[in-house]
């Protein structure tokens, strides 16, 4: 819910266009791809450009020093350094983009068809993958220099092939989750075929990660490809980087400018293209602009500044009577576009065992305005508030660690996701009794005890049984009961629940809310629900808050809410609860008056 | 459009649209088998949204795949508009695509987000033939159709809320000209405000274009809003049918009574009550949930 409310204007954005344009505007990102793109200019123009003849041998240059004619000088035969440079860069990238294409026409193929298919064709190319990764590269490439002549294209070609296992993972893990997609259930159901969905939407998926691996993979097989060279297998006529190293690395103590160039261009290279991936990785992995990370201290009377409109919603019990009080809160987020603010000066308290209810659509922040006073906001939220008090105390302005004592055991929280709030690894009964221990100060035996009571409490006929279970093991009604145990086992004076049944099919929902009811009265709790439904609303609450756009339009009593709303808003999302409407019968009934009318 | 007019016309009395008879579908997991449709029988007319009510893991969405095509029938007959059509694979299940479209629920998920509205809503037109010009006006219609404004085709998914990303796969589901759309809880990511329009746009277009729903949901408020006939699924059986008002007021079978008493109404007097009859329904031993 309120994912979706922060994902909507981030989004995944418009596609590959908008990448690029992102990547336009990070420098360092620029400066790599302006570095690369001058390398593979500097190896296509290579004849127009070189002084030289790379080839051509001038005794008199021999481990000459830079010079007017000869700008980095001559090599140990007596040929011009900058020409053989210029020269060496195009069979670099002559063979760095052999190696891509090898393995973007290889590995990505069988990558996106084994994780759409699946079954023995995923089989059969997966051990073929993890077969060639086994096999030791640089030996089989001096086999197949041997048996070849050294051939340059063909050895290209083949470390080609030793880069196709990693195009064929990252292609087929992203096959494997667009594959779930229900766009491409829609594809086949509009009646596409595989060949038109593979073209049109898996590889479409892979894309922008396939880019970023060939930045990778291109300075990878510029390295093996340099190292080759360097032992002497390679084309002895066109000159290249790893020749030029061999050669200046003999000459190292005398003239160590001659390996020193060769070695610059071909640092220089990779380093562009490792920038070039890790700056698109970046941009495709994290689709906002980081945000400061920056909580700002509840501050007295400045923090509602002239602009900033009036805080919303009534405060209607004093500080000591209520077991929370929210005062003026705000939550901004920074995004892309900057600050965005998600919680408009919120007031609301509740008093002990008062039932109140915060109502709203998705992006209402009635989700965040309970996180900021749990302390639950994720990274990138900043809060503001006159003030947040729970049991009378100002938690704002306690240290952090009495603040979490505070919250750990005055206040229970009932997520809204039942399963993805317990950790899969340990059994409920370590996920029950450790906060027991840790929080409550209770022995093991103690703890134990305490949480089989709650189960029983909670509707579970064999907490034992539970208890041993991992959180798979149980349904998700049944999570639910666990959470709610977990949340009511250190006799909280609040409970707090996010949306608690939204995710449970409504028979559960109807068992989850008697529940909270019965535990609400029995332990004289207050109890604050998040939700969206004006029938939760109906079934449990004293009191509501509606909640639009980060501020409360309204609050009061239930009975005075339904009776007789006054915000308009109020009212439609009443009325929109379709339990009541008028049903199809009723409005096919009225069209067919209506279109009757019409033709007489 | 002689299609469209020919099956407006229709008589729903008639032989129905689309027959499911005894359907089974058996779920692999590992080296279990999980009959996630134990049987079962449905019909639903030309022109004529029939709902089909459940929980999850009641077998009803297994049962709008198995009709689509995406979920195998181990036995049982589904016949579409007189033609067998249970185990129809490749071209032919592609020609098929023309009558028999699909809405599914989630938002996010059913839009290529690397594809513009306009690609989204041709695909299935090229796919299946239609010149560039032909389909441009199609999906023109068709946004027109969806109350969407016509410079949508140029922009991305994510551009969208949810309830207008809905108008966009509801949309793509309409451009073939379908006989039967199978909407898969297409409303239940939706706030309720939306809900509501796009529930609405579901009736217009019914009535516009004649076309039938399979409308799957767990809420009976919207099948009561949108439906014409109501089969309530439990554990993979078809535990009552009938019609909406029935179905959604009176229900006979004691399942549907607690699913509808289960369901709170926005209104604390009248559900102050209908708690006290579900706790009155609720036998003590269906305490724990299963």
């Amino acid at each position: 819910m309120t994912d979706a409310a922060l994902r909507a204007p981030g989004g995944p954005v418009r596609a590959e266009r908008a990448l690029w344009r992102r990547f336009l505007r990070r420098p360092l990102g620029v400066t790599a791809l302006a570095v690369f793109l001058l390398v593979v200019l500097v190896g296509l123009f290579a004849p127009l450009l070189a002084p030289h003849d790379p080839n051509f041998v001038d005794f008199t240059l021999t481990q000459a020093p830079p010079s007017a004619e000869h700008l980095m000088g001559g090599d140990s035969a007596g040929r011009d350094i900058v020409s053989r440079l210029l020269y060496g860069a195009r069979t670099t990238v002559y063979g760095a983009a052999i190696a891509c294409l090898v393995g973007v026409g290889i590995g990505v193929p069988a990558g996106v068809a084994a994780g759409y298919f699946g079954g023995a064709a995923d089989r059969i190319c997966s051990w073929i993958s993890d077969a060639v990764q086994s096999v030791p590269g640089m030996i089989v490439l001096l086999i197949v220099a041997a048996g070849t002549g050294a051939d340059f294209t063909v050895l290209m070609v083949t470390v080609g092939a030793f880069m196709t296992p990693g195009y064929y993972r990252i292609s087929r893990s992203r096959a494997l989750a667009v594959r779930r997609e229900p766009y491409v259930d829609a594809a086949r159901v509009a009646g596409l075929t595989h060949a038109r969905i593979l073209h049109a939407h898996m590889l479409r998926a892979v894309h922008a990660p396939v880019i970023i691996q060939s930045a990778l993979t291109a300075g990878v097989a510029m390295g093996m490809q340099t190292g080759l060279q360097f032992l002497g297998v390679g084309t002895a006529s066109a000159p290249d980087w790893g020749q030029m190293m061999n050669d200046g690395f003999r000459t190292m103590g005398t003239h160590p400018l001659i390996l020193l160039w060769p070695s610059l261009a071909l640092g220089i290279t990779i380093a562009a293209l490792a920038f070039i991936g890790s700056t698109l990785a970046d941009l495709v992995s994290v689709r906002t602009e980081p945000a400061r990370r920056r909580r700002t201290a509840p501050a007295g009377g400045h923090a509602a500044d002239a602009e900033t409109p009036a805080s919303s919603g009534a405060l209607v019990h004093t500080v000591e009577q209520s077991v929370l009080r929210i005062d003026n809160l705000r939550v901004t987020y920074a995004t892309a576009h900057g600050d965005k603010e998600v919680v408009r000066g919120v007031c609301l308290d509740v008093a002990p065992g008062e039932v109140l209810g915060i109502v709203g659509e998705s992006g209402s922040g009635k989700s965040q305005t309970m996180f900021s006073a749990l302390d639950l906001l994720s990274g990138d939220g900043r809060t503001s508030a006159d003030g947040i008090w729970i049991g009378g105390r100002e938690a704002g302005r306690l240290p952090r660690a009495e603040r979490h004592a505070l919250l750990g055991t005055r206040v229970g929280y009932v997520p809204q996701e039942p399963m993805s709030n317990l950790d899969p690894c340990y059994t409920i009964g370590h996920q029950l009794v450790e906060p027991l221990r840790a929080v409550h100060r209770l022995t093991k035996a103690q703890a134990r005890d305490r949480a089989r009571e709650v189960l029983l409490r909670v509707g579970i006929t064999d907490p034992d049984r539970v208890m041993a279970s991992y959180p798979h093991q149980v349904s998700g009604g049944m999570a639910q009961r666990v959470l709610i145990a977990g949340a009511v086992a250190g006799k909280p004076d609040l409970l707090v629940a996010d949306e608690p049944t939204t995710a449970l099919d409504v028979t559960v929902q109807a068992e989850v809310l008697e529940l909270l009811r019965e535990l609400q009265q029995e332990y004289g709790m207050a109890l604050v629900i998040v939700t969206h439904n004006f029938g939760v609303v109906a079934d449990i609450c004293d009191r509501v808050v509606v909640m639009k756009d980060g501020r409360i339009i309204e609050s009061g009593t239930v009975g005075q809410i339904f009776a007789d709303p006054a915000d308009p808003y109020t009212a439609e999302l009443i009325h929109a609860s379709q339990d009541d409407s008028e049903s199809r019968d009723d409005l096919d009934a009225a069209w067919h008056e209506a279109g009757q009318k019409v033709h007489t | 459009m002689n299609k469209e007019s020919a099956h407006v016309t229709t008589d729903s009395q008639a032989a129905p649209l689309l027959e499911v008879a005894d359907v089974v579908v058996d779920y692999r997991r590992g080296r279990t088998t999980f009959r996630a449709l134990k049987g079962v029988s449905m019909t639903i007319g030309a022109g004529e949204c029939v709902g089909l009510v459940g929980e999850s893991g009641s077998g009803k969405s297994t049962l709008g795949k198995a009709i689509l095509g995406l979920a195998e029938v181990a036995s049982g007959r589904i016949r579409f508009a007189g033609r067998d059509i249970t185990h129809l694979k490749g071209t032919a299940r592609r020609r098929l695509a023309a009558d028999l479209q699909v809405v599914f629920q989630d938002p996010y998920g059913s839009l290529d987000p690397t594809m513009t509205v306009g690609q989204i809503l041709a695909e299935p037109l090229t796919a299946s033939g239609t010149g560039r010009a032909q389909a441009r006006t199609t999906v023109a219609e068709m946004l027109d159709h969806v109350r969407l404004p016509a410079d949508t085709v140029r922009r991305y998914p994510s551009e969208f809320s949810g309830g207008q990303r809905q108008r966009i796969a509801i949309a793509r589901a309409l451009v073939r000209r379908p006989r039967l759309i199978v909407c898969d809880e297409p409303v239940s990511a939706l706030d309720l405000t939306t809900q509501a329009a796009v529930i609405d746009l579901f009736i217009d277009i019914q009535r516009e274009t004649g076309v039938s729903y399979l409308f799957v949901s767990h809420d009976l408020g919207v099948v009561r809003r949108i439906c014409h006939r109501v089969s309530v699924m439990y554990q993979g059986e078809c535990v009552e049918t009938g019609p909406n008002e029935t179905v959604t007021r009176n229900p006979e079978h004691p399942y549907t009574q607690r699913l509808l008493l289960a369901s709170p109404v926005a209104d604390p007097a009248r559900q102050a009550v209908r708690r006290r009859s579900w706790l009155a329904l609720r036998a003590p031993a269906t305490t724990p949930v299963p």
